[in-house]
């Protein structure tokens, strides 16, 4: 009779041991939130944009997680981010839909502007300073460009400006030769 | 994609293997204006002073359309510590602050400073004159060099007083003056040293004094054995006899500071490292003129010599031309009108920036500028792996896998090939038989580098003020529920009347 309640008993025991241990690990080395998520949303350009269709990047960086979304959602981001976020997730690169813009800064047109605090209320980094019935203004070198500001205002008064090319910020392009083209078709020209 | 650790353990490695002795390249001289002797350059009839004519932050105008200014003046005043001021070249009237072209490969203009000559070239009050250096604080000696907008005259533009500090540290060993100018065509400090030699020596002793060098080099390539004489004559007659003139085999890219002081010093400047760190310091032979002037005489630096040669050049000279001269009103001088099939450019052939707008004027920097006949480009084919751009390498880099990373955006490997300790001295360009502007590759990579870590940069502080937003929301929201949770204990008795929504 023990020959067949030993086995049975030790494997019990054992397999309740490791029950309570994996339990207690559990608990102990919890990870808070997803890594991969994480990693993610360090890729995105964080303007906060919501042209994903999300309301801002790390709810797009958990919809990439947990297959919601595609990785081609991230407009700002352009090619680079999503070849970045296609290779961490490991699928396959797809196409963009929608060509990044030129960078823009948004303008408030101060004579223009009543004061309503609604643009205030929008803008995702805080990057517009005033207060009710006085004018607003953009802090240009925090704006991300996100316009969200622009929809809200109730006298139209914002608008999209081009940020203008820096000397310092500026760089040489790709050499116009025929294989540096072929270079960037083969990475970036996939259908 | 991304690259193994050991993988870059073995690029490092094999970058070390390469002999460097060997590096370099031997380009034709062409130094036609090598026995022409500096003549002044007419004044232009208006001067354009761009606000930023050295490395660092811009200098901020301290002058208005309509004043009148007089020569060696203070007209825009240095911001911040990287930076050294700009002074009128001639005396005349301010006549307008607005953009203007300068010679850069975007084509994107600068504030500039327009002044009207008067012709009378009238002198401010110099400076105080400091003959009396020797009995000076050292602070006192670099501040004059430093409001003497003093920057380095070989083309890189580095504020020179910064170099100059006496860092218990750091102590300056070795000080080499550079007269090598390995570019091709440009003859400026040939020409400066055959003619200037007793300037160029007062300044070495000022310097000298200044970092307290055991060792001073005046490093010459053995074809300017002209210029060897005339230093070391002036030496003998400072009374310099422990300095040494070395005339070293001509070899481009011999004239970049660290390539220099590696030669004399056998010494490497370490990656991100300045030659202070190793106790070098290296001046080029016109900044050491123009320190004697600004020391000697209290005289600021507005005027330089520049080379103006080439194969299209009518009447190649050595001029001696104040800053802000246009640089079409000094080709129309040199006789040439017709540049159909010229290509212009300032510095050598080797790194000058080809000129996209002509009235650009001449800088700071500008040593030399070149009228060329513009030849066709040979179309860039593959790479067949000789391996010549990696013997030529005087920082020892592998071109050819650099270049290769560069095209193909694979911006971390390229890192990890030290795509940033590249000088972009082109010699690799020259010697490859498959025509790879690969120095092209190299600036390409290096700005979009930049760019990712600036998108990046400012992606985190968005993501700061993004998290700070929320936090601060979720605050007012929790704010907002005790405010109304105290009520209703205040209120036990429930009114009939519901909550009103609360005003935002």
């Amino acid at each position: 009779m023990s020959v067949v309640l030993m086995p049975i008993l030790v494997l019990a025991v054992a397999g309740l041991l490791f029950g309570l241990l994996l339990a207690v690990a559990s608990k102990l080395f919890k990870v808070e939130g997803n890594p991969l998520e994480a990693s993610i949303d360090q890729l995105l350009p964080q303007t906060q944009c919501g042209q994903c269709g999300f309301p801002g990047c790390k709810p797009y960086a958990h919809a990439v997680v947990s297959g919601e979304a595609d990785v081609n959602h991230c407009v700002p981001g352009g090619e680079r981010v999503m070849l970045q976020i296609a290779d961490l997730m490991g699928v396959e690169p797809k196409a963009i839909e929608e060509e990044p813009s030129a960078p823009m800064v948004a303008f408030i047109r101060e004579d223009e502007c009543i004061g309503c605090t609604l643009c205030i209320k929008a803008c995702p980094v805080d990057a517009i300073v005033g207060a009710p019935k006085q004018y607003h203004v953009v802090i240009a070198e925090d704006c991300t460009g996100c316009t969200l500001c622009v929809e809200p205002c109730p006298v139209d008064c914002i608008d999209m400006l081009q940020t203008p090319e820096l000397l310092e910020h500026w760089s040489w392009p790709l050499p116009g030769t025929a294989r540096a083209e072929l270079a960037h078709e083969r990475k970036y020209g996939h259908a | 994609m991304a690259m193994h650790s050991w993988q870059r353990l073995g690029a490092k490695w094999l970058a070390g293997l390469i002999p460097l002795a060997e590096a370099g390249v031997h380009p034709d001289d062409c130094k036609v204006t090598a026995s022409l002797a500096i003549t002044d350059a007419p004044l232009p009839p208006l001067l354009v002073l761009p606000i930023r004519q050295h490395i660092g932050q811009a200098c901020a105008p301290i002058v208005d359309a309509g004043d009148t200014v007089l020569r060696g003046q203070k007209i825009a005043k240095s911001q911040g510590y990287v930076s050294t001021s700009i002074h009128a070249p001639t005396s005349g009237r301010v006549v307008k602050i607005e953009e203007h072209a300068i010679v850069h490969p975007s084509g994107i203009g600068m504030l500039s400073i327009f002044i009207e000559p008067d012709g009378e070239d009238r002198w401010l009050e110099k400076l105080p004159a400091m003959a009396d250096y020797a009995q000076r604080d050292p602070a006192e000696i670099r501040e004059q060099i430093r409001s003497c907008g003093i920057a380095g005259l070989g083309g890189a533009l580095f504020p020179t007083f910064i170099k100059l500090v006496r860092d218990p540290n750091h102590r300056i060993e070795t000080l080499i003056l550079n007269g090598i100018e390995c570019e091709p065509w440009l003859t400026c400090d040939h020409r400066l040293m055959v003619e200037d030699a007793p300037r160029i020596v007062a300044g070495l002793k000022i310097l000298r004094y200044l970092v307290q060098a055991e060792r001073c080099v005046v490093a010459i390539e053995d074809n300017k054995p002209d210029a060897a004489a005339a230093m070391r004559e002036a030496l003998k007659q400072a009374g310099c006899a422990d300095v040494e003139v070395r005339l070293l085999p001509t070899i481009y890219p011999q004239g970049s500071e660290k390539q220099l002081i590696e030669t004399i010093t056998g010494r490497q400047v370490p990656a991100g490292k300045l030659p202070l760190h190793i106790g070098a310091l290296c001046e080029n032979v016109a900044t050491t003129a123009a320190i004697a002037d600004a020391v000697l005489e209290g005289k600021p630096l507005i005027e330089r010599v520049v080379t103006l040669s080439g194969d299209a050049m009518p009447k190649p000279a050595n001029l001696r031309v104040r800053i802000g001269t246009p640089v079409d009103y000094l080709l129309r001088q040199q006789g040439l009108e017709d540049l159909h099939g010229v290509e212009v450019m300032q510095g050598g052939p080797m790194m000058g920036e080809r000129l996209r707008h002509l009235d650009a004027p001449i800088t700071k920097g500008s040593n030399g500028i070149l009228a060329m006949r513009q030849q066709a480009r040979e179309p860039e084919s593959p790479c067949i792996r000789c391996g010549h751009c990696v013997q030529v390498c005087p920082v020892g880099l592998m071109p050819n896998e650099l270049a290769s990373h560069c095209r193909n955006d694979r911006f971390e490997e390229s890192e990890a090939f030290n795509l940033f300790d590249c000088i972009e001295c082109g010699a690799c360009s020259y010697v490859c038989p498959a025509h790879i502007p690969l120095v092209h590759y190299f600036r390409y990579g290096k700005g979009q580098v930049a760019a990712i870590r600036r998108a990046n940069a400012f992606a985190e502080l968005s993501r700061q003020r993004s998290e700070a937003r929320e936090q601060r929301i979720q605050r007012e929201r929790e704010e907002k529920a005790a405010r109304r949770r105290a009520r209703s204990a205040a209120k036990p008795a429930p009114s009939p009347v519901p909550p009103k929504a609360e005003q935002p």
